[in-house]
């Protein structure tokens, strides 16, 4: 074989394994998906959605789980999207090139690196000790919120700059204030983008799980949470209480409510990347 | 007049507003600084920093205290370099295959479909890892312990092949095509034009996404917490039990260790320790990432 020859085998060789590296994380998915659908489909069912915990796992359910989800997904997106679009705002329109702005910046990508488990720490040090919120799910939203400010304040900043900038002028030629100019011309346009980045934070927030541990989340909770300032457990931390028992009928209901709170994390990444498409045909953003 | 006024004040009271908005990071990263400082400073205190750094044993929580961070540091190392030697070779290639093999649609459809793989909550990994991967591992290799850093490690690389993936993809995007057609010119094939031309000139932007990779599993909490068990030891075998950073802070805060006791602040020494790890990591990727952008804008 000639030289030309062995290198264009080579190159075809290299494309098959390409397509298989790309396939191969999907294939192992899909298989893990598989295992846990046959695994936890036979215990889902309407008494496992509405039941209690329990010491038997025959009996156990995930009502205070997934309505603890719930619960840390509203408040979190409460307390999170003014701050993140607000500071996401302020340093696309308002900030000014320099010093102050740098650190901002260089500190939010910092921020975004931080694993999650120390924002639990100083979730636990700040919102449950300091405040003496105790570990309840409001100081479980503000945690949350700390951990996914960073991705919310980038969307905004993303979504903020692919507004056009002849909209901006248009609004300030006929007399805008600044301000005016973003909350009439420039938030209204950039809203799909920014709720896109929102819904793909919150998908993260309600999958997390070592920062709720830390900052005292239980793991045993036989009652729905009526208040932000009631203690809770929600999804990921029951399916880490079933995961580490014995026995074998724990595992079956951590796959069953691992079904329940992938559906919850698909929806949304799937509503975020709809509401993407959405607005590209829609402005051409 | 007054109306003007009005909306002046307002405008600056907007502002002022955001700006508070944007000074919560600040106060987040002063936050994490002044709290991991303060209680590992307690810490310090009854431990000295020689004995953190240098002894083989961790066991806060026996009756015969020894408070090196070592083996907690080799195991969050293992299932690190576990997970990278799995990530780094299918992320690369899967860069290189969408940036010059791949046709435009298949492109298009496959990469949000790999995002996927980061959209999975972690402790659903963990137990893929404890149910699906660890008995895999133990019907080729029997003698393999039900907890080890082996199958954490193989999931969590799986986790982390689209940081690498994607961001690899962006450097090699970024690559003037001017090098590419030269390359092609000289008859070069696919391969070789990826291999002697794009990788060499997207490699600062490679490396950030590996270093970023890494950062982010020396920081993933629940995979480990799952499946690689709780047994912090000073070894590099991967199949028998170990404890990372991670897994020993959901250890201490999931027991019912008194707060405010000494061993209770070894989440505060472990917690700073894992902090500067990746602080260091995602400063040094971040500033090979300017570096290399300024170099072709």
């Amino acid at each position: 074989m000639s030289k030309a020859n062995l290198n264009r085998r080579k190159d075809q060789l290299f494309g098959y394994f390409g397509i298989f590296a790309t396939l191969i994380g999907l294939l192992l998915l899909a298989l893990f998906i598989f295992q846990i659908v046959s695994d936890g489909i036979g215990r889902l069912d309407w008494d496992f959605i509405k039941n209690l915990p329990s010491r038997k796992w025959e009996k156990a359910g995930i009502l205070p789980a997934w309505t603890g989800t719930l619960w840390i997904f509203v408040l979190t997106a409460i307390v999170v999207i003014p701050v993140g679009v607000g500071a996401g705002v302020y340093l696309e329109e308002y900030a000014k090139k320099g010093r102050l702005s740098n650190l901002l910046e260089i500190n939010i990508s910092n921020l975004a690196g931080v694993p999650s488990i120390i924002y639990g720490i100083i979730g636990l040090q700040i919102f449950v000790r300091f405040m003496k919120l105790g570990g309840v799910l409001l100081a479980g939203a503000f945690t949350l919120a700390l951990l996914i400010l960073p991705i919310i304040i980038v969307a905004t900043r993303e979504a903020i700059k692919a507004v056009p900038k002849s909209i901006k002028e248009a609004a300030y030629g006929l007399g805008a204030t600044k301000w005016q100019t973003i909350w009439t011309q420039v938030l209204p346009i950039a809203s799909a983008n920014i709720i896109t980045g929102v819904i793909l934070a919150l998908a993260r927030a309600i999958g997390e799980t070592a920062p709720l541990i830390v900052i005292g989340a239980l793991a045993y909770v036989p009652f729905v949470a009526k208040t932000p300032m009631d203690e809770f457990t929600v999804l990921p931390m029951q399916i880490f209480n079933w995961v580490s028992r014995p026995q074998q009928g724990f595992l079956l209901n951590a796959a069953a409510a691992i079904l329940v709170l992938l559906m919850f994390v698909f929806v949304l990444n799937g509503a975020a990347v709809y509401l993407r498409n959405r607005s590209r045909k829609k402005f051409g953003l | 007049m007054s109306k003007l006024i009005s909306i002046r004040q307002k405008e600056t009271l907007i502002k002022g507003f955001l700006f508070a908005c944007a000074a919560i990071t600040l106060l987040t990263t002063l936050g994490i600084i002044w709290v991991l400082l303060s209680e590992s400073y307690y810490f310090f205190q009854k431990v000295a920093i020689i004995d953190f750094l240098t002894d083989t044993e961790w066991t806060p929580l026996f009756t015969e205290k020894h408070f090196g961070i070592m083996p907690l540091l080799t195991g969050t190392l293992l299932t690190t370099v576990i997970a990278l030697l799995v990530a780094l070779p299918l992320g690369l290639s899967i860069a290189i295959y969408l940036n010059e093999y791949a046709p435009k649609g298949f492109r298009k459809a496959v990469k949000p479909l790999l995002e996927i793989l980061a959209a999975v909550p972690t402790v659903v990994y963990g137990f893929f890892a404890l149910v699906v991967v660890t008995p895999f591992l133990q019907s080729i290799w029997p003698s393999i312990s039900g907890f080890n850093s082996l199958s954490a490690g193989i999931v969590m690389g799986i986790m982390i092949i689209p940081f690498i993936s994607s961001l690899g993809e962006d450097a090699l995007f970024a690559v003037p095509n001017t090098l590419r057609q030269a390359s092609y010119g000289m008859g070069a094939t696919r391969l070789q034009t990826s291999f002697r031309v794009l990788i060499p000139s997207a490699s600062s932007g490679i490396i950030a996404s590996i270093i970023l990779a890494f950062s982010r599993a020396i920081g993933e909490t629940m995979i480990v917490a799952v499946a690689a068990g709780q047994q912090p030891q000073l070894t590099l075998d991967p199949t028998v039990p170990i404890q990372t950073i991670t897994s020993y802070i959901v250890q201490v805060s999931s027991g019912d260790v008194q707060h405010g006791s000494l061993e209770y602040n070894t989440i505060f020494a472990a917690g700073l320790a894992l902090f500067v790890f990746t602080f260091v990591l995602n400063n040094i990727s971040f500033w090979i990432n300017k570096k290399y952008r300024q170099e072709y804008e």
